[in-house]
């Protein structure tokens, strides 16, 4: 085996190995890229924030110009759910998702090197905006209506030059890229299964990127067709959003909220996945109510689609029409909280071990708890009219967001990373990235809810003094000194221990599901032998004989 | 498949080798967590409190039926949220705490539930039940906020947002304003309340009072109505709440809730055309040959333009440039020359005027009572 090996590490110059990841169809390599990619535009978009949370932390701040700060809030939220969210969250189904269902790879490898190049390209895109974007005279550099780009601010009537074009091309080709992922993951779940393992013996993990993946192919075509009509419109004389004509631009709103609804659900549904499969492990106990979490996932799935219009409830829509969506937005909160029971029986009579992956994903509970019930409140259709487009939904958002989504990505993270590099990430470090975080994270989003509350709009780059808003954004601001400080914990965490961390072996978390059944990382087939599973644990079928899953099952 | 029995470095079997000092260091990091979090939360609440006095656009303090309205509702709704989070909360902490791993190394694995039909289906159920109350509450106030039907002596104006300013037309008395909305006090027991029609020159806007009612949208080709009745006299401030171009955070909201007495007598005065002082017809000329008057209007004289805010009576305001800054002369001044100076990317341009041009510009903007 060494002979083999030897020749395979010396003689491959740089430039093969270049070729290898440019070249691969892989999905654990493909899956790396896109973590990678991701965390690199995080950093970008971590940028933005910073110099946004400067202007914003004194009243009549003159740090940024307008121009600017419009800008820099469209990019950060464009790539924060387009070339962030989504690609780190594909990046771990398409490492894990194969592995744990003991498959080799996913169902259309070619299709899924596809979509990563594609959605890499497209947030290339969105920022080649800033080098050939305004050259006419008054025309920005940079997109500047914020991440919905609500019509009529993308007409060519109210921007000139052409960054609305990048931002339009970039969404519709990151679309693409998100349908070839969507179309991947269910084909994979639905076909590549070892022997053995059912629909209902599948890892939640499956199930969840399974709805995932549909969810996606749903809600992305809306979003595309609407960047067809934008496009259409800009060039083609056509006047879909153009009220001069008979457009309507309260249409762009409908189109661009059913996929901005679901959208939360495509990017929260895998964290979902993350927590149900970190918390049993480190409880030492099996998922709680395993077909409930199924049923409340795929009913989270299918009521997503008829909520979109609670982000409308100022556009004007008659009493029922309000009111629908305030039942559908609701009926939403019943299968969340039954996740939420789930995983807190699943904790409870267990043996916690608070390993980094597990503090994250405690944080997680209680974050996305909050979340959660600030979300019940902007679901109530005439709080929203308070509530709406102030910064108490930037907080609600955030809550979830960076409070629900970004700590279960860093429980993935620390979770994963061994399997990923056969190294572990430092406890220690990890432990001060957590504590760190977590103050920084509270600091800055609990404040953001005041001003909200105090009826400050979001989108403002200034705000009078006289308004009580000003020192919960100095809190605010202060908070992301935290927050950046423990990135880089974490990122020094992730080189320090990519070149000497500890050897992590195959299983080091004493884990159940097939993926800690193969080296670490896994060589390029995943498994010598494809694996049979009887149950949901199989690793815990082994480990014990004489108490099987099996039987219970 | 490999024997997953040979991993190599369990973590408990890391941790095993630890000290007891460590464990103990966990435990006080635990606590402590889970209180820094609830003081943080606690002291956030009553800070809040604090701080709500102190703002004029605060949502919880309501000065008018609409959001009189949504503030009973929400109260009633935090209360529910607030207990619901009492209870999900102490559960997770009491869990997380409780069932931590206790002693080192012990490789012994707790008893394996795998669910229970009994209580998932009392957290489903008991969901149910909150989501119908809620629902409930909320369906009756969206009724009462949206589908109220205007009483007699009800103000009728059509606010007209523009990049980044406010229009409002009173179709009632024949006059038009900018910025700053007049509208009389009204009396809970004789009501006259004000309905505003929304409509947009241009973008999507949106009209938020947080005293006075919720927000609601100003769409091109949508419109929209909201009212309000509004119970004290007084200056209520708010500002355009979607976002709407470059200026959108200096297109601030002033609604005027004035005395009836006082409201009539200020249709009165606005209903009156320009003054016409003859110490400034250098000024006046001015701003026809400059072709002010291709955006502003000014009633009486042959400026009609309708881009701009209506000047006839400028000096009524007591802001200009939607509210950004005082209406003094300093300011007209400085405001004509390159309204850029308070407002970065306004849609007016800078006027190319030597300094006696302002001079005779401003003193007769300065007649505009």
């Amino acid at each position: 085996m060494a002979s083999e090996a030897v020749p395979l590490t010396v003689h491959r110059g740089p430039l093969a190995v270049i070729y290898e990841w440019l070249g691969t169809a892989d999905h654990k390599k493909i899956g790396l890229m896109y973590i990678v990619y991701a965390l690199l535009m995080l950093v970008v978009m971590g940028i933005e924030a910073v110099l946004m949370r400067i202007q914003l932390a004194h009243a009549n701040s003159t740090f940024l110009s307008p121009q600017l700060f419009n800008r820099l809030f469209t990019l950060h939220g464009t790539t924060g759910v387009f070339f962030v969210a989504m690609p780190i969250l594909f990046g771990f189904g398409n490492y894990v998702v194969p592995l744990m269902i003991g498959a080799r790879d996913m169902a259309y490898p070619r299709l899924n090197a596809f979509g990563f190049w594609i959605t890499a390209s497209a947030g290339l895109l969105l920022y080649g905006s800033f080098f050939a974007g305004g050259p006419l005279s008054q025309a920005g550099s940079a997109p500047d209506f914020g991440w919905f780009a609500y019509a009529p601010l993308t007409s060519t009537a109210f921007s000139l030059g052409h960054t609305t074009d990048y931002w339009n091309l970039s969404i519709l080709l990151g679309g693409i890229g998100s349908i070839a992922g969507g179309i991947n993951f269910v084909a994979t779940v639905l076909t590549m299964r070892c022997p053995g393992m059912t629909l209902g013996k599948m890892p939640l993990m499956a199930w969840m990127n399974l709805v995932m993946g549909s969810l996606v192919l749903v809600t992305i075509s809306p979003l595309t067709a609407a960047q067809m009509m934008l496009m259409a419109d800009r060039y083609l004389g056509a006047h879909f959003f153009d009220t001069a004509a008979g457009g309507s631009v309260v249409m762009w709103m409908h189109f661009f909220w059913i996929f901005g609804h679901p959208e939360v659900y495509v990017l929260i549904i895998p964290c979902f996945a993350f927590i149900s499969e970190i918390v049993p492990v480190f409880s030492r106990k099996a998922i709680f109510g395993y077909p409930a979490m199924v049923a409340a996932t795929t009913s989270i799935g299918f009521v997503s689609l008829g909520v979109w219009a609670h982000h409308m409830f100022t556009v004007g829509m008659p009493s029922y029409g309000n009111a629908f969506f305030v039942l559908t937005t609701m009926v939403v909160a019943v299968p969340t909280g039954i996740k939420l029971f789930n995983w807190l029986a699943t904790i409870w009579g267990g043996k916690i071990r608070f390993s980094t992956p597990m503090i994250f994903a405690v944080g997680f509970l209680f974050q996305f708890l909050i979340g959660g019930l600030t979300g019940v409140t902007l679901a109530t259709a005439p709080f929203d009219w308070q509530l709406g487009n102030s910064y108490f939904v930037v907080a609600h958002f955030h809550y979830v967001i960076v409070g629900g989504i970004m700590f279960s990505i860093f429980a993935a993270f620390y979770y994963w990373f061994p399997k990923m590099t056969g190294r572990m990430l430092s406890e220690t470090l990890g432990k001060w990235h957590f504590w760190i975080f977590l103050i920084g994270f509270h600091l800055t989003f609990d404040s953001l809810h005041v001003p909200g509350l105090l009826g400050m709009p979001r989108r403002i780059y200034t705000y009078e003094a006289s308004r009580g808003w000003e020192s919960w954004n100095m809190i605010a601001s202060i908070g992301v000194i935290f927050q950046g400080i423990a990135v880089l914990i974490f990122v020094y965490n992730v080189i320090a221990s990519y070149i000497k961390g500890a050897p992590a072996g195959n299983d080091p978390w004493d884990a159940w599901t097939l993926e800690w059944a193969t080296t670490s990382p896994p060589p390029e087939y995943n498994f010598a032998v494809v694996p049979a599973v009887r149950s949901r644990r199989p690793l815990w079928d082994i480990k014990h004989p004489d108490d099987p899953d099996w039987k219970y099952e | 498949m490999q024997a997953p029995n040979q991993k190599q470095t369990s973590l408990s079997r890391l941790s095993a080798e630890g000290r007891r000092t460590r464990r103990e260091y966990l435990d006080w990091i635990i606590w402590r967590g889970v209180l820094l979090l609830v003081a943080v939360l606690g002291t956030g609440g009553i800070a809040l409190a604090a701080s709500g006095g102190a703002s004029p656009t605060n949502i919880f303090a309501p000065d008018s039926t609409p959001a009189h309205s949504i503030y009973r509702l929400s109260v009633f709704e935090l209360e529910v949220l607030g207990a619901i989070f009492v209870v999900v909360f102490s559960l997770l902490a009491y869990a997380v705490v409780r069932f931590r791993e206790r002693r080192q190394g012990d490789e012994s694995e707790p008893p394996q539930i795998y669910g229970s039909n009994q209580m998932e289906l009392a957290w489903t159920v008991l969901p149910i039940l909150i989501v119908v109350v809620l629902f409930l509450s909320t369906a009756q106030v969206i009724h009462r906020v949206q589908d109220a039907s205007p009483p007699d002596g009800t103000i009728q104006v059509t606010a007209v947002a523009h990049q980044f300013w406010w229009e409002y037309r009173y179709p009632q008395y024949g006059l038009v304003a900018a910025n700053e909305l007049h509208v009389p006090v009204s009396d809970p027991n004789h009501p006259t309340p004000t309905y505003i029609h929304l409509l947009s020159a241009d973008v999507d806007h949106s009209f938020w009072v947080p005293r006075l009612a919720g927000k609601t949208d100003l769409i091109p080709n949508h419109p929209n109505n909201m009212w309000i009745d509004p119970h004290d006299t007084g200056i209520f401030l708010g500002q355009c709440a979607q976002y709407c171009g470059t200026q959108h955070a200096k297109m601030l909201l002033r609604v005027y809730v004035d005395k009836r007495d006082d409201f009539d007598r200020w249709v009165h005065q606005q209903q009156q055309p320009a003054a016409s002082d003859p110490s400034v017809a250098a000024g006046g000329a001015l701003f026809i040959s400059k072709a002010c008057f291709a955006c502003h209007a000014v009633r009486g004289t042959i400026a009609a333009g309708v881009v701009g805010p209506d000047l006839t009576h400028l000096m009524s305001r007591d802001t200009i440039a939607s509210g950004a800054v005082p209406n003094t002369p300093e300011n007209l001044r400085k405001w004509i020359r390159n309204p850029d100076t308070f407002k970065p990317g306004s849609k007016m341009p800078p006027q190319d005027l030597t300094d006696q041009e302002l001079d005779q510009i401003v003193s007769y903007l300065m007649t505009m009572r």
